[in-house]
């Protein structure tokens, strides 16, 4: 009865084992947590949450940039809302929802009854409550949130009020909350697999996951060394990064990129793997090739390190930099094509169907791709020195991380949320909620590519007039698109944790393969909680 | 507040109507600056913006026939191969050749791609033998410009965004069309036609970045050092760009605009330069009466002072107003000479003194007998100097 916000009806045993603790009832279930399947439940809905407050930052934006001259805010407000949008997206809402889906689907998956570390779980969901609250509550202190983008680049930083601080400390505990949920993946995933299940034989979601795990423990120590040599800059008389002192704000570009790289591709491989399970399913037809995908997600991993100052070309390197940075950005496009010929040659001669699920992931797989060509157009240093710092690289990361991540993650809800709550979505709905966001999100984000073209540098609270009309038309789409979400949390996400709608059977998707599909709809509250014997492909359940 | 949102909703439903008509703002295109609703790249004025224009069709093209190459095939499998058409799912998977055959022909396609921006790069980059040499340095939030080699040798000054088009932003910017909105400046870079000119970009307080779309040159303005950068440009006219790092509150409001003259034209133009600095230098030692030197302060008070404090002295938001500040009152002159010297608050109140010593002392005569400030108190060239 995991994500159903009842708790009676709870469904006894699975495979006809004992259910000797039932679930916890009252607050007790959630404070106290220590389920995967609560824990996930609660991941998903604090990055709701996260995703609504940054959403509405992101209107407060559109609205001011609906046409020329401040009508809303202050510049200093502005910059404020740009900061704070990028920083609770990125951080309050995409990574703790696929860390959300880790934790659902990770044991589900590899037939494990539950986390390696389930207090460790709690205790990693939890941190991010009071992070989250002084990370948003920064807009009430003194002066205002940070304002000195999401990149926080010294030393720009120096300048900012104490909320600079608040957001540092944020940042710190939601590094520590990542790191830890990261430890448990890895661990789960290297010991509690079923017996049987080899490493190249884990379902994708959860290849993906273990790859994205060792990034997140690679860098958010490297996140956190920057922040706090910029707290001790403001504070304790160091100079690290102000050139007051012998400082190189530099440098800390070069730090914060070399976590920062990385992490759009935290950001992203997991949405690989949830595609990758929903593409084979609804094509009636295997992964085309499992190997060169796992192999092209470990390849994206390790590149990933090594292109950190593709975002750093117009702080001025020596000419070989620029061209290795360019070379090495250029190759990854290598991997990602890989991946995405991968899953053409899946739906190839399959026998599809179009459920919201798959409309989704086909269009991750478009728009997607879209932010993967203007990523390697930009990766050019020459193009990029006309476009850094401008719109066209806003639509770039959005197309990559809107279209990408979170169309994944709405891919990913509709596949398993029979599988969460034991009741189907509402089939039309969904496909509502899809159409409208795809046409909304490519309203607001395509004409971004023309205002870049023509110069307009981000983060600008106003801007020459004859780019009015783009903006325009981005702040119209820009609208739809926050209130599409605000539709599908209402008229499907809730109604399905209500438990209203068409009930779910145990394997609701024809061609599905995996071992969440083996246990019933809803997964009781303790799954596979003696290992499962399974077939020679690790994707039955045979005893 | 409510009153500025229902005035912007009634306004935005206006504008939406009309948007598709462009009737709201009927601005014509701005040479040298953006084009309305533009579709791509400003138009070259020098043969690197050409080449990163020719790069970026180049690359569009290749990923547009790749991108339709793809996602025909996508699409075709979407409409045929279909359940509900009855179509059957083949079984093959896993295939060696295929997959090196998709491995090695990107790979090839992405080598093809960085040979010409290779040439590109190497060529963006070779900033020896100038003609010219100027230092464009970033203050929050003004652009500085010192000639530093080659003819205009002496040559300094500031360039800040003009106050009446801060002022529109402001106040909505509702019925305005300018073409140059946000873009004009009180004092233009001026630069000779066809003749390589580097510019090394440094800053005073954060990072800043110079950049001129048409000129196809971007780079950072980076505090304590020093970057450079060179175009040569092939015609004579306008061209502007603007900050392009993100640089606090006033980010939006430092534009670039970039004068280029013919050879004749620029030599005149430097022979007034010098002749208007010679008559400029003040004297340090001269002493001003009250009424003189505070009408030279309201000049510079507004050039430097007043995009924070306000016209009206009362400062905003975490800006400390000047009306009525105990510091501003003090009758220890020495107080407020020292925050402009020495900057107050981390920087928040930048340090002033790049100002000579006149404007320094007039700026604080000016704010010392200005609003409610009666004061009375002089401030002579003289006692800055000895500050310093």
């Amino acid at each position: 009865m995991s994500a159903v916000l009842d708790p009676h009806g709870h469904v006894a045993g699975d495979h006809g084992h004992d259910d000797h603790h039932g679930a916890p009832h009252g607050w007790r279930r959630w404070v106290f947590a220590t389920n995967h399947k609560d824990i996930g439940t609660l991941y998903l809905l604090f990055a709701f949450a996260m995703l609504m407050i940054g959403g509405v930052l992101a209107l407060l934006i559109r609205a001011e940039l609906f046409q020329p001259g401040l009508q809303l805010v202050n510049p200093d407000l502005f910059n404020q809302l740009t900061t704070m949008h990028g920083l609770i997206m990125v951080f309050g809402a995409i990574m703790p929802a696929f860390v959300g889906f880790a934790n659902w689907m990770i044991p589900l998956q590899i037939g494990a009854s539950d986390m390696a570390f389930a207090r460790m779980n709690n205790f990693s969901f939890w941190l991010m409550i009071p992070a989250a609250a002084m990370l948003a509550g920064s807009f009430f202190m003194p002066g205002g949130a940070p304002a000195a983008g999401w990149t926080l680049y010294a030393p720009l930083t120096l300048q900012m009020g104490p909320s600079m601080d608040a957001g540092i400390f944020a940042m710190h505990i939601l590094g520590a909350s990542s790191i830890m949920g990261s430890i448990n993946i890895i661990v789960t995933i290297l010991n509690m697999r079923a017996p049987g299940m080899t490493l190249m034989k884990m379902p994708m979601f959860v290849w993906t996951w273990l790859i994205t795990a060792y990034l997140l423990i690679a860098v958010m120590p490297v996140l956190a060394g920057a922040i706090t040599m910029t707290l001790t800059d403001r504070h304790f008389g160091t100079t690290f990064f102000n050139p007051a002192g012998g400082g190189d704000p530099v440098m800390y570009q070069h730090i914060f990129w070399f976590f920062g790289h990385p992490e759009v591709y935290i950001m992203i491989l997991p949405a690989f793997g949830i595609i990758s399970h929903i593409v084979p399913a609804f094509a009636r037809k295997k992964l085309f090739g499992y190997a060169s995908m796992v192999y092209a997600t470990a390849s994206i991993a390790i590149l990933s390190f090594i292109v950190w100052a593709h975002h750093m070309y117009a702080t001025g390197m020596p000419v070989t930099g620029q061209l290795f940075f360019m070379y090495a950005t250029m190759l990854i496009s290598v991997p990602t094509g890989v991946k995405v010929f991968n899953w053409i040659a899946t739906m190839w001669r399959g026998s599809m169907t179009f459920e919201t699920p798959m409309l989704f992931a086909v269009g991750f797989i478009f728009v997607f791709t879209m932010g993967g060509f203007t990523g390697l157009i930009c990766s050019m240093a020459p193009i990029d020195t006309q476009i850094q710092d401008t719109y066209y690289v806003v639509a770039h990361f959005h197309y990559v991380l809107v279209a990408g991540s979170l169309f994944a993650m709405f891919a990913g809800f509709y596949y398993w949320v029979p599988k969460w709550t034991g009741v189907m979505y509402n089939e039309t709905r969904g496909k509502i909620h899809f159409w409208m966001t795809l046409i909304s999100f490519n309203v607001t984000f395509f004409p971004m590519h023309f205002l870049g073209l023509a110069g307009m540098p981000r983060r600008y609270a106003d801007y020459p007039m004859q780019l009015a009309d783009f903006n325009a038309l981005a702040s119209v789409g820009a609208f739809v698109f926050g209130f599409t979400q605000v539709f599908f949390f209402l008229f499907v996400v809730l109604p399905t944790m209500r438990g209203h709608g068409e009930k779910a059977p145990q394997k609701p998707w024809e061609a599905a393969e995996g071992l969440e599909w083996e246990v019933p709809s809803p997964a009781p509250f303790h799954t596979f909680e003696n290992p499962p014997k399974l077939d020679a492909t690790a994707t039955r359940v045979i005893g | 507040m409510i009153k500025n949102i229902s005035a912007w909703l009634s306004h935005g439903v206006l504008a939406a109507s009309v948007a598709a008509s462009n009737a709201a703002w009927a601005v014509n295109d701005l040479p040298g600056g953006p084009a309305v609703r533009q579709l791509n790249l400003q138009p070259a004025a020098t043969k690197i913006a050409e080449e990163q224009g020719w790069l970026h069709w180049f690359m569009l093209i290749i990923c547009t026939v790749i991108f339709v190459a793809v996602f025909g095939v996508m699409f075709y499998s979407i409409f045929k191969h279909r359940k509900s058409l009855g179509y059957k799912p083949a079984t093959f998977h896993e295939s060696v050749k295929v997959e090196i055959a998709w491995t090695v022909v990107p790979f090839i396609i992405v080598i093809l791609m960085a040979l010409p921006a290779t040439k590109a790069v190497v060529a963006q980059k070779d900033t020896s033998n100038a003609d010219l040499t100027i230092k464009a340095t970033g203050y929050q939030w003004k652009w500085g410009y010192d000639y530093l080699k080659g003819e205009g040798e002496g040559i300094g000054f500031v360039s800040t965004l003009d106050n009446e088009h801060r002022e529109i932003s402001n106040s909505g910017a509702k019925g305005v069309q300018i073409e140059n909105y946000l873009l004009k400046v009180d004092n233009p870079l001026v630069v000779p036609v066809n003749k390589k000119v580097r510019i090394i970009t440094t800053a005073n307080d954060v990072i800043h970045a110079f950049a001129v779309p048409a000129f196809g040159v971007k780079q950072d303005a980076i505090p304590g050092f020093v970057r450079d950068t060179w175009f040569r440009a092939e015609k004579t006219g306008d061209f502007y760009g603007q900050c392009q790092e993100l640089c606090g509150k006033e980010h939006a409001y430092m534009p670039i605009h970039v004068k280029v003259v013919s050879a004749e034209d620029y030599s005149k133009w430097v022979a007034e330069q010098q002749k208007a600095m010679a008559a400029k230098m003040d004297d340090p030692n001269k002493v001003w009466t009250l009424d003189e030197i505070a009408k030279r302060g309201e000049k510079v008070y507004a050039a430097n002072c007043a995009a924070c404090h306000q016209p009206n002295g009362k400062g905003a938001g975490p800006i400390k107003a000047l009306d009525g500040s105990a510091v501003v009152l003090d009758s220890d002159k020495a107080k407020q000479i020292k925050v402009l010297l020495n900057g107050q608050a981390n920087g928040a109140m930048p340090a002033w003194k790049q100002l000579s010593d006149t404007d320094i002392a007039a700026v604080i005569t000016y704010t010392k007998n200005n609003w409610s400030n009666k004061t009375g108190q002089l401030v002579q060239p003289a006692e800055i100097k000895a500050s310093r």
